[in-house]
């Protein structure tokens, strides 16, 4: 017995030795680093003693056994029904010597491989948590083996309980290189050698350690979980391949920057969100109203009047809105109040009244949570700073890039974004006279406040005159549409003006932009209320109108049915004509046909100016340039440069019109999708062929938050003014879904009191109490303070905490550096002491001490910028071990 | 070598047995996992090896089936130089042209400098073995610290173990082809070495990269290339 062990372990080793042979033969050829690969001949060296253990076991086993090993690759199926046959001979069929001859190779082992094991743990050091991860896996067998010793014990009576133990810690060992192979920057013949034997080595033992309960069920899962994760990844690929626009988007931003394509993410965006609009709109209000509405003619709201017809169909009087499209489905009058209709029992008022609310809602839903999710990427990535170049030259190029037109883009963007950050880093080194900054920047401002002023009053004077001019009777298309033409020309003007002045001040650009954002967005609010108030005013004219119209009306049909009636009693008068029926003003329709009139002289007005503005102009610098007098390319004219802000500012109060005009006129929304639909095709055009990237290339502050809080803004002050006429005024009597009642709002208790149960409507009386309703704006008031305190502890402690860092990594500089200047003064000193004796005394080492020190140079003189009680601390350093260095040279 | 498991299997990888051979190779990769993971007979063990599976996925380099793939690749950029039968391992290297043009390197500014990382002669000349060594580091299953040592070697252009100015400034000029002027680069590369220069020697070291391109948000999901 004894001797045949023996023979095995020699024979044993020989194998071994072979196997490192070859290994180091192999091995030679690349001998890029040498540390690492003699670490790692040493593992394989272990791992071949391992595998050529259990290959001599293997031989005592059964030529089934042996022929599956062959077969490493071989479909694994097969495999699991052989292991169990495997198993049951493994039991019985492994022979008391070839056991314990495994049991003593693998004391040997451990004992000769230990110091091996330590080389190996070095060259691990990339690895060590999940090393330790795996020392605690470990454990927890460790733990349970005796359970399942205990378990296997009637399966292999043959097996120690010390014996499985060392099985299994071998087995974990192998799963352990099986699973951290792929972080060890082998080359791949050693990686698949080790593989296939550890893989053995795992197969074949861990057969004999297991049992096969729950074993299918747990693969199983792991085989769902990994198809479930590559369904993920490939459906988020999918899904990044249906955003729309990308490429256009990502063109853009190579040659602009990202400044300028944040302008075409939030516009498409803003798409996105009114084309959810659009849908809750034309599928809850239009379509119905259309497919099982009364048909248009049957009542006078949805009837062109008599005065009208001749010239209903005249482009002039569409193109106002009026004639026609006044009466149709895209504005408030056309829906008619019944309470149901169709055979679906469709209620629109209340679906009308409803989605209303609901636009409201989802727009501050999702502009809300997009400016949450916007915060949290910016605390996300923003704490990580201090490595913006690092990251730019290491992290920007795309090794996916296999195009080479995006390979060209992808340039063009990395060298913009090297020169943001270049601009950015010379904007915070740079100092000048700052009063002279300072007294510009308030004539800027005062500049600016006198355009504002000015801009208001004139609106103001233009309403006012509009309201004359609408008292009279013939006035001619300028007139008519004065106010409009005044905002737009003022929309206009205004920003390049703004801008001029803004010159003045000499903000980074990135600031710069947001003031400028700023400046536009009071004027175009001033504007937009000044607009707002005139329209109030001519409301209220209007419901003072309607009062005598709605008598009006009854005494007309009151006189009518009355005057048949006494004429011929017998037979019932044919109704009157809905065309002949005299009609309220319907000041809703109104406000409808402002605000849509508004926004389509916005549309084209924004398009004018780019053709004109851009398009034109690049066409004539371009042309005209090879006559003229001086190069128009470089000189006066030149191309435009694309209008950020004026253009995120366009887009917000262009959405803040769609959403105030939308109750009045639900068909605004199409108009607003078709509009942002062109422009984004339009303005991406134009910038690719007339504009030219800014002369300061800036990057887009991280994130676009500052865009969403003004929409925020005028989302806010958009629903004030609806939220006023829903509130207060009373809806017209003879036109609009809500016709007849009290309030709009009157729908909504309508039909809880008709649809619902009582009790229903009881509770919704006590909520609707004020005594509820005042404490729970309380409560919500107190909610926001203490999230707001809390939110605010938070961000104190953080900022705390980079601070701490970041004095940790100063500290940490400043001491290299003391060394550094140190060894630098050292070296002084014995240079002006004893010149000649320098080489004798210190002859290698301050060689290498003056390297480095020419090295760190750099570093010390940035560091001299900082604190000077640092610097302080420094000098003190310095003459200490000058004085030190004086006694030991003067002792040499 | 890669073949080596069509050797023991027996199966010859010629043509006509190509379809066969992709659907042997998608069962490996179906049932090499349920192999593995076999043999756990307690039900605590069980859960233990669940979370440890979780966390690292179980060792592939690629699916075989990506391998076999790989393999066709590297034919195709020269299938009068590469057998299609390995079973005699033959020597053969593909020169660095053929490697820098296949559509996935050509427009990497780069290439040159993955071959050469890659190859074994330090010249960007590939073996089979180097040519999936390379894309096994470069696919997307391989872990952060592997292709950050990589990544590293990539940047070091002079092959001193040190990322330093002269490195840097390579690579801000093949980034930016050249288009910034020379105060720039130098102002970025000084930039870099102030950021990421943990301890202060003038240089990178593996330790100040990794350190530094472990934090990057889009390290890992553009530093590979998908075949």
């Amino acid at each position: 017995m004894g001797r045949k062990k023996k023979c095995a372990l020699q024979v044993i080793m020989e194998d071994v030795g072979m196997e490192i042979d070859g290994q180091v033969e192999s091995d030679s050829e690349s001998e890029e680093d040498e540390e690492g690969e003699k670490a790692t001949r040493k593992q394989h060296s272990k791992e071949a003693i391992k595998s050529s253990g259990h290959e001599r076991k293997k031989q005592n086993k059964n030529g089934e056994e042996a022929e599956l090993e062959e077969k490493a690759e071989a479909p694994r199926q097969k495999r699991t029904t052989k292991k169990k046959s495997h198993k049951m001979n493994d039991s019985d069929g492994e022979s008391e010597a070839g056991e314990a001859a495994s049991r003593k190779k693998k004391r040997e082992k451990k004992a000769s491989g230990k110091d091996q094991k330590e080389a190996e743990n070095k060259e691990k050091q990339t690895n060590k948590n999940r090393k330790e991860q795996d020392k605690k896996q470990k454990k927890n067998p460790a733990e349970s083996s005796s359970s399942s010793s205990a378990s296997n014990s009637s399966d292999e009576e043959s097996l120690s309980e010390e014996e499985l133990m060392r099985l299994k810690e071998q087995v974990e060992e192998k799963k352990k290189l099986i699973s951290t192979m792929r972080n060890k920057p082998w080359r791949m013949v050693k990686k698949l050698a080790l593989l296939r034997e550890a893989q053995a080595f795992v197969e074949q033992f861990e057969g004999a350690l297991g049992k096969g309960k729950g074993k299918k069920f747990y693969t199983y899962k792991m085989m769902m979980a990994k198809k479930w994760v590559k369904f993920k990844r490939d459906f988020d690929n999918f899904k990044t391949q249906c955003i729309p626009w990308e490429m256009k988007i990502k063109e853009v931003e190579s040659h602009f920057g990202s400044s300028v394509a944040s302008y075409f993410i939030f516009l498409r965006w803003m798409y996105g969100v009114n084309l959810v609009l659009f849908g809750l709109i034309f599928g809850l209000v239009i379509i119905p109203e259309i497919l099982m509405g009364i048909p248009y003619g049957s009542i006078p709201r949805k009837t062109v009047p008599r005065a009208e017809q001749a010239t209903a169909m005249d482009f002039s009087v569409l193109w106002d809105f009026e004639g026609y499209i006044k009466y149709s489905a895209l504005f408030y009058g056309y829906y008619n109040n019944q309470r149901t209709i169709g055979w679906l029992k469709y209620r629109l008022p209340m679906a009308y009244f409803m989605v209303g609310v609901s636009v409201f809602g989802y727009s501050l839903m999702v502009v809300i949570r997009s400016m949450a999710r916007n915060a949290n990427e910016n605390t996300g990535d923003g704490d990580d700073n201090n490595f913006t170049f690092s990251w730019k030259m290491f992290t920007s190029w795309d090794y996916l890039i296999g195009n080479p037109e995006t390979a060209d883009n992808k340039f063009a963007s990395i060298t913009t974004s090297f020169k943001e950050s270049i601009v950015d880093e010379q904007e915070s080194n740079k100092d000048e006279n700052i009063h002279l900054r300072r007294f510009l920047r308030v004539l800027a401002n005062v500049l600016i406040i006198c355009c504002l002023c000015g801009s208001g009053y004139l609106i103001y004077f233009v309403v006012k005159r509009s309201q004359t001019f609408s008292k009279m009777q013939n006035i001619g298309w300028y007139e008519r549409n004065e106010v409009e033409i005044v905002m737009s020309l003022l929309g206009m003007f205004c920003p390049p003006l703004f801008e001029t002045i803004a010159a003045l001040e000499e903000y980074h650009p990135r600031i710069g932009l947001k003031w400028q954002l700023g400046r536009i967005f009071a004027l175009f609010l001033g504007n937009l209320y000044t607009f707002l108030l005139a329209l109030m005013d001519d409301v209220n004219e209007k419901l003072t109108e309607e009062v005598v119209i709605k008598n009006i009306t009854h005494w007309t049909l009151l006189s009518y049915y009355n005057s048949s009636a006494m004429n011929d009693s017998a037979v019932i008068p044919p109704p009157i004509d809905p065309a002949d029926m005299p009609r309220g003003p319907c000041w809703e329709t109104t406000v409808g046909i402002e605000f849509v009139r508004l926004t389509v002289s916005d549309i084209l007005v924004t398009y004018v100016t780019i053709l004109v503005g851009d398009f034109m102009r690049a066409c004539f610098v371009r042309f005209v340039n090879y006559c003229w007098c001086w190069d128009l390319e470089a000189g006066f004219p030149s191309y435009a440069e694309f209008d950020i802000s004026g253009n995120v500012l366009g887009l917000i109060f262009n959405q803040g019109m769609i959403w105030m005009g939308s109750f009045y006129a639900p068909g605004l929304v199409g108009i607003n999708v078709l509009r942002l639909l062109t422009s984004m095709y339009f303005q991406c055009w134009a910038v690719m062929s007339s504009n030219v990237p800014h002369e300061r290339v800036f990057k887009a502050s991280k994130s676009n938050n500052f865009y969403m809080g003004l929409l925020l803004l005028i989302l806010f002050l958009s629903l004030l003014p609806v939220a006023y006429t829903i509130m207060s005024l009373p809806p017209s009597f003879d036109c609009g879904p809500f016709s007849g009642k009290k309030r709009m709002y009157d729908v909504i208790q309508e039909t809880i009191k008709q649809d619902f149960p009582l009790f229903i409507a009881k509770i919704f009386s006590y909520v609707a109490n004020p005594g509820l309703i005042i404490p729970a704006v309380l409560l919500m008031v107190l909610a926001i303070y203490y999230l707001n305190a809390v939110a605010e502890a938070y961000q104190h402690a953080n900022t705390e905490l980079k601070k701490k860092m970041q004095m940790q990594r100063d500290e940490e500089k400043n001491k290299r550096n003391n060394k550094a200047m140190t060894s630098s003064a050292m070296q002084d000193l014995d240079h002006s002491l004893d010149p000649s004796a320098k080489s004798v005394s210190q002859p290698k080492p301050a060689e290498e001490q003056i390297r480095l020190y020419q090295k760190k140079q750099p570093c010390r003189e940035r560091s001299k910028k900082q604190q000077p009680h640092q610097l302080w601390e420094r000098r003190n350093a310095c003459t200490t071990t000058t004085l030190c260095d004086d006694n030991t040279t003067t002792k040499a | 070598m890669i073949l080596k498991s069509m050797e023991q299997g027996r199966w010859l990888p010629d043509p006509p047995l190509c379809l066969n051979l992709i659907v042997a190779a998608f069962h490996i990769s179906i049932f090499s996992l349920p192999v593995k993971i076999r043999g756990k007979s307690n039900g605590t063990r069980i859960r233990i090896q669940k979370q440890k599976w979780a966390i690292n996925k179980p060792f592939s380099l690629q699916s075989s089936w990506m391998r076999i793939r790989l393999f066709y690749r590297y034919r195709d950029l020269a299938p009068q130089l590469v057998p299609l039968s390995y079973i005699n391992k033959p020597d053969v290297k593909l020169p660095y042209e053929l490697i820098g043009s296949m559509a996935e390197l050509k427009d990497n500014p780069f290439r040159q400098r993955i071959a050469e990382v890659f190859s074994e002669d330090g010249e960007g000349n590939m073996t089979l073995d180097d040519f999936l060594d390379m894309f096994s580091v470069l696919s997307e299953m391989a872990p952060r610290d592997l292709k950050a040592y990589y990544a590293f070697k990539i940047y070091d252009f002079n092959n001193d173990d040190y990322i330093c100015k002269s490195d840097l400034e390579k690579t801000v000029n093949k980034l930016t082809r050249n288009e910034l002027t020379p105060e720039e680069v130098s102002l970025v590369c000084d930039k870099v070495i102030d950021e990421a220069d943990q301890d202060n020697d003038g240089k990178l070291s593996v330790e100040d990269f990794q350190h530094m391109i472990v934090r990057a948000p889009d390290f890992l999901s553009t530093f590979h290339i998908r075949i």
